[in-house]
């Protein structure tokens, strides 16, 4: 009877939610679990705001991600593109006359929405696989970082410093350091980008023509071809989203650590990748959850700091703790995904 | 249309043009081209001593021969599991990485600066190839058993791999004190070719007997081009996936092999780095579709030369290794535009716009 019950609601949700849920519950689980097993730094709102402050431009990139991947695509130009946004921005602020930080946002802007651009006529004109032409454009922005600046530098202008160390207080939720003062909870503006950026693009993606073309496309373009959608455009403009979210994401990581180096962001599209996975996106297209993207984000770089605090801080205990959660979620998807298909049928 | 320039020049032309080696050969002529212009001494094959004292031969062609052989010995692999499964392998670099580890392992046995070597070359290299077989067979599960996508699969190991074999060495780098395994990556006394050259002809030999004699080669195809029609042909679609990825293990096993020994010890996060997108990029720019089907080994290998072709090329222009990148992006950019259907639809409607006359004049 159980048996049942438990396979009635695998019926009634649809492949998003069940893999959103998942996710979520993992997570919580995870927060929790890390709060009562480690104490310490995570019981404190800080510790969960540090992660949010660190991981701003992380969750942007990983937004993006998620767009292209449920239409269909991938993207792997991202870290790519935020590493050439931040050697590009620090030059224009250290090395010219008179920068303006509205300029340098543009800038910004400006470079992901080129790519996107040039991305999107590649893989929506000329029907180029989307893996081939985001290698091509990871090189060309990893390479171009390099001819713009070699030597990794940090940014001194004034303004762009204040900017970076503005802090945004979170009410109620400061705590008491060890002299008694209370220290107030904050997060950095990146986090406010982000934090809109996400839930306009929930909007954008439950709610509006745009947002279900995306995941019509990708779940299956025959269909939705003879639906009427216009599947170029829709793959063009997912990509365009996703180049210009880097940009953006590109700008949000240079505000957060205040320096140009071509070894920034280095392997940033995997753990995008990995992010939307873990958030439920399915590589294939078509399912897939901005809200599940934002866990999947907080998940990843929660095993991170659990796996610092722990003390297990020899390098390469980190790599090999995310491997494994990803191996793990990528399993349960897979089971339930399996279980699912079996609940249906039978 | 095609029955009337059939014959004709312009015919014989489009037939080549959409051969599937047709691509590689021209970006290799291309290449050559621009280098015999710029600098034709790229050509000279010229005698030199090396450091060990023996006559070798020396030049970019054997520089082009000497560092393609890792990679078309990968692209044997990644061809195998593209045609198979649909997704690339991204985890080679990092399988690199763990195999070499291991035969620096059990080569120095735990010491990292040993007088002797612990155990023959041929252990080591045994060990090497299970253990890149197994790493090989843990991404195959997940692929063909689990259904879950090669690009996301082989992420866990391109995620962790680097830092297990920094874990199997306790992240020390040992040195091999034998100069007998540099033979593999450098030169074998009294030959004047380098040995990779041979170790490379000998798997392109293995994998072409393998594709002749057996049906691998055709199943693969059968499985990559409709998985459910080739289960109704009683082809286990899951087996063949599986195998492809222990096939690139194994391909893995001889790059980790030579890399290992090029310099006798490792890196873990050097060795082998971005291995794995020029991998891709020689099954691509081969021709071979990487949303899997139909396949050409012959074109991958090509196309794994063509790639270290242009990386010498480069190099030779004194482009900065960092910045090599960016100059391969546009080279592989317009290669794939050109080789694209698409690309070559739009071109030959403009063609004809250009000159209306043209087909009545044929």
């Amino acid at each position: 009877m159980k048996e049942k019950n438990k396979f009635n609601i695998f019926e009634k949700m649809n492949d998003t939610n069940l893999l959103l849920t998942i996710t979520i519950v993992i997570f919580f689980l995870m927060y929790i679990g890390a709060v009562l097993f480690q104490g310490g730094g995570f019981s404190k709102p800080q510790m969960f705001f540090n992660i949010l402050n660190a991981n701003a431009a992380l969750i942007i990139t990983a937004c993006g991600m998620s767009i292209v991947m449920i239409s269909g695509g991938i993207d792997i130009s991202v870290g790519g593109v935020v590493a050439l946004v931040s050697m590009c921005c620090a030059v224009y602020l250290d090395k010219t006359n008179s920068p303006n930080i509205l300029v340098s946002m543009l800038i910004a802007v400006g470079i992901g929405l080129l790519y996107g651009l040039v991305q999107g006529f590649l893989v929506a004109v000329l029907d180029i696989q989307p893996f081939i032409v985001s290698l091509a454009g990871m090189f060309f922005a990893r390479g171009m970082t390099t001819i713009v600046n070699t030597a990794p530098f940090n940014v001194e202008n004034q303004a762009f410093v204040a900017l970076k160390d503005t802090r945004v207080n979170v009410p109620f939720l400061g705590s008491y350091n060890k002299k008694g003062i209370y220290v107030p909870a904050y997060i950095e503006i990146g986090v406010i980008v982000a934090l809109l950026i996400v839930i306009l693009l929930f909007v954008v993606l439950k709610w509006t023509k745009l947002g279900r073309s995306f995941y019509a496309v990708g779940g299956n373009r025959q269909s939705a071809l003879m639906m009427g959608i216009n599947v170029r455009r829709t793959k063009f403009l997912s990509h365009l989203i996703c180049s210009t979210l880097a940009g953006i994401g590109g700008y949000v990581y240079f505000l957060h650590v205040g320096s140009g180096s071509a070894s920034h962001a280095m392997g940033m599209e995997m753990n995008a990748i990995a992010s939307s996975i873990i958030g439920g996106t399915l590589l294939t297209g078509g399912v897939g959850n901005i809200i599940g993207t934002f866990f999947g984000v907080l998940s990843l770089s929660t095993i991170q700091n659990i796996v610092a605090s722990a003390g297990l801080d020899e390098a390469w205990w980190t790599g090999i703790t995310i491997a494994a959660m990803l191996c793990i979620f990528l399993l349960i998807q897979s089971v339930v995904m399996a279980q699912k298909k079996k609940a249906i049928k039978t | 249309m095609s029955k009337q320039s059939k014959g004709n020049i312009l015919g014989a032309f489009k037939a080549i043009a959409s051969h599937q080696l047709f691509i590689p050969i021209l970006a290799l002529v291309l290449l050559a081209v621009v280098n015999l212009i710029v600098d034709p001494s790229f050509f000279e094959i010229k005698d030199v001593t090396n450091n060990a004292g023996y006559m070798v031969k020396s030049g970019a062609l054997i520089t082009i021969l000497d560092y393609g052989s890792e990679l078309a010995i990968l692209a044997i692999g990644m061809t195998l599991v593209t045609a198979a499964s649909g997704g690339q392998d991204i985890s080679v670099g990092a399988t690199i990485a763990i195999a070499g580890s291991a035969m620096l392992r059990v080569l120095c046995g735990g010491n990292s600066r040993p007088d002797t070597i612990q155990a023959p070359i041929i252990v080591a290299f045994l060990v090497a190839c299970i253990v890149g077989m197994l790493c090989g067979a843990f991404n195959g599960m997940l692929v063909s058993i689990f259904k879950i996508q090669p690009m996301i699969a082989t992420l866990i190991l391109f995620t962790a791999g680097r830092s297990i074999a920094a874990w199997i060495n306790n992240n020390e780098l040992p040195i091999v004190p034998d100069p007998k395994f540099a033979y593999f990556g450098g030169f074998i006394p009294g030959i004047p070719i380098p040995t990779t050259v041979f170790i490379a002809a000998i798997c392109i030999i293995i994998i072409a007997l393998v594709l002749k004699f057996t049906n691998l080669g055709l199943y693969t195809q059968a499985v990559g081009i409709n998985e459910s029609s080739s289960r109704l042909n009683g082809i286990n679609p899951t087996f063949i996936k599986f195998l492809s990825f222990v096939i690139l293990g194994l391909c893995v096993a001889v790059a980790a092999l030579i890399k290992v020994s090029r310099l006798s010890t490792i890196n873990y996060s050097v060795i082998a780095k971005d291995i794995e997108m020029d991998a891709i990029l020689a099954v691509a720019l081969g021709g071979n579709a990487l949303s899997g089907g139909k396949f050409n080994i012959w074109a991958s290998i090509l196309g794994a030369y063509v790639i270290q072709f242009l990386t010498t090329t480069l190099y030779k222009f004194n482009v900065p290794s960092d910045a090599l990148a960016a100059y391969k992006a546009v080279v592989v950019i317009i290669l794939v535009v050109f080789s694209a259907p698409k690309a070559r639809e739009y071109m030959e409607m403009f063609v004809k716009k250009l000159n209306p006359g043209r087909k009545e004049a044929a």
